[in-house]
């Protein structure tokens, strides 16, 4: 008797426009379609750019200049790729950037960690004003010390040597180092520490068979950040390399020369832009989560 | 025991102070001297000597350096601008429950992730005049009557350099500012559901000051890193004179040209004018809290 009333009741009722957007999937889907709309937007917008790298990298040469444009490779190809990797320049700045970034990234780690150590577990008078001095570094304008680094670098004779790379790029690479280890540090909890120099360790032992262990993910993830920054950098390279064979990947990219000479090789310059920089998307992806605390550390709670 | 602490502590330190002062502070203290000289590159042109503010006079009546600060400027207002109001709209929709969130924060990472030398050659191919994707659309979508050469067309040069830079940075931006909404407590919302706030007023009167202090912080890194810029207009440009920005101009007053002594000038001048923006920015930070 009760069911049969409300069914009268509700067929009875006429539908108004809001019933039938918010009760019938239709309906909902309707009300969603903007959201959705705007979500594939930006999806859209953030990734384009590198499937279009990507579709120009696998796409023949003869396709690639032709209009109208193709939003797909026909006839996909790995010609691009191999052209790309056969270039005697881009060979050594894979390897030469690898080097670069990789030392750069190492030694920011050692030191930067001991320093990490310091500013985050200890109390003494000037830590703070040690703490701003780096902070204040990792907003430093690169262009701003060029002219001096300039005539430091050729005094020291490491003109267009790979160690002047080595040498600027900590400017940027270790103060970040020190401040983002330094809030990992700090967010240790006390007692591992004090348990250890009750068993009769020394602070370096604390150290490394403690902390170190501990923050270890903090250090992969300022790892990473700090060879992604190495990796990218231009101004340096540009001002203190000079021979091909030493160019970073960042300078063989701009100067990617076509064998005819006439049309810029493009197809060349995409498969290598992929190359460069696939791993970078792959390791960012993975370490995300990481990623994202260690840059919020970095830029939001400074 | 305190005492050893602080000395342990300064000798931990010990390797990156040493560092930073190496390749930081006295290069800038140098670049600062060198300024005030007329050093040129290749000995012998002419003997090192000090010159007082004579750099800083010509700088004053360079048109090129001048017309680089209103480059740069312009560039800045640009970016930081859309990239503030982009990243806000894409925050607050990421910011939302759905399907696939993880999957959309993915994404948003990957322009970061590219080197923004490679962004802007992937972009500079998009552009091209005859066969870039982006007048292919724009003609096909019936957007633009003919093809347009937008990088060497000096109307157009400044916004599609613009373009690369607002691409790479507005994910981070919405990161950002992602990362500053998600610890807004939720009940602050429930109430003003209860007191029959609209979503409007609620985004005005609680979203919006909530976020402030990572909206600063967020406008104050954009706007450092813009007003720096190198990369992609040397990419896009070269020294095209143009379309010279600050930095630019520096880097080829010393490197190429080999005036180390004008060229510190100039790099102080940048140095100074970031400086000024900074001040502004924490002026006003202050004054809007009190």
């Amino acid at each position: 008797m009760n069911t049969v009333a409300e069914a009268r009741r509700t067929v009875e009722r006429p539908v108004s426009r809001g019933h039938w957007l918010r009760r019938t999937p239709f309906g909902r889907f309707v009300t969603k379609l903007p959201f959705w709309l705007l979500i594939a937007a930006i999806f859209v917008y953030a990734i384009f750019p590198f499937y279009w790298a990507i579709r120009s990298a696998f796409t023949p040469e003869s396709e690639l200049f032709r209009t109208p444009v193709d939003y797909f490779p026909r006839h996909p190809t790995l010609t691009n790729f191999r052209d790309a990797l056969n270039t005697s320049v881009f060979q050594h700045a894979l390897l030469n950037s690898t080097i670069v970034a990789g030392s750069v990234t190492l030694i920011s780690l050692a030191i930067g960690s001991l320093a990490a150590y310091a500013l985050g577990r200890f109390r003494f008078r000037g830590r703070s004003a040690v703490l701003y001095l780096m902070l204040s570094m990792t907003i430093f304008p690169q262009i701003a010390i060029l002219g001096a680094l300039y005539t430091m670098i050729t005094r020291f004779h490491l003109y267009d040597q790979l160690g002047a790379l080595i040498l600027s790029y900590m400017i940027f690479t270790l103060p970040f180092t020190v401040w983002v280890l330094t809030s990992f540090m700090r967010g240790l909890p006390g007692d591992l520490e004090e348990a250890a120099y009750v068993d009769g360790a020394t602070p370096l032992q604390v150290f490394y068979k403690v902390l170190l262990p501990l923050i270890a993910p903090g250090l992969v993830t300022t790892g990473l950040l700090a060879f992604i920054a190495a990796w990218n950098e231009y101004l340096y390279a540009l001002s203190f390399i000079q021979t091909p064979n030493k160019y970073t990947v960042t300078l063989a990219i701009t100067t990617f020369q076509g064998k005819s000479g006439f049309q810029q090789p493009w197809g060349e310059i995409m498969a290598a832009t992929v190359i460069v920089t696939l791993p970078l998307i792959v390791a960012t992806l993975v370490l995300q989560r990481r990623i994202l605390a260690g840059l919020t550390a970095g830029a939001v709670k400074g | 025991m305190q005492r050893r602490q602080a000395r342990l502590g300064w000798l931990l330190l010990l390797p990156a102070l040493a560092v930073v002062a190496f390749v930081a502070i006295y290069p800038l203290g140098k670049t600062v001297y060198q300024s005030f000289t007329n050093q040129e590159f290749l000995a012998g042109i002419e003997p090192t000597k000090w010159v007082g503010l004579q750099n800083y006079r010509d700088l004053w009546h360079d048109t090129i350096f001048r017309q680089s600060v209103w480059e740069t400027i312009k560039f800045t207002l640009i970016t930081v601008s859309f990239e503030f109001v982009l990243g806000m709209i894409i925050a607050l929709v990421v910011n939302s429950n759905f399907k696939g969130r993880g999957a959309m924060r993915a994404a948003m990472l990957v322009p970061w992730a590219i080197p923004t030398v490679v962004a802007a050659q992937m972009w500079k191919w998009m552009f091209d005049d005859v066969f870039g994707v982006i007048n292919d659309a724009g003609v096909r979508l019936h957007i633009l009557n003919h093809s347009v050469a937008w990088i060497s067309q000096p109307s157009t040069a400044l916004a599609a350099v613009s373009a690369v830079d607002i691409w790479k940075t507005t994910p981070f931006v919405a990161l950002l500012l992602l990362a500053g909404l998600q610890v807004i407590p939720r009940d602050l919302y429930e109430a003003a559901d209860v007191d029959g706030a609209s979503k409007w007023q609620q985004f005005w009167r609680i979203t919006l000051p909530l976020l402030r202090p990572a909206i600063l912080v967020t406008l104050i890194f954009r706007t450092l890193d813009a007003l720096r810029v190198f990369d992609v207009f040397y990419v896009f440009y070269g020294n095209r004179p143009d379309t010279q920005t600050m930095a630019i101009y520096a880097q080829s007053t010393i490197v190429s040209d080999g005036h180390v002594g004008y060229g510190s000038a100039i790099s102080v001048a940048i140095f100074l004018i970031i400086g000024i923006f900074v001040v502004i920015y924490v002026t006003f930070m202050r004054v809007t809290e009190e």
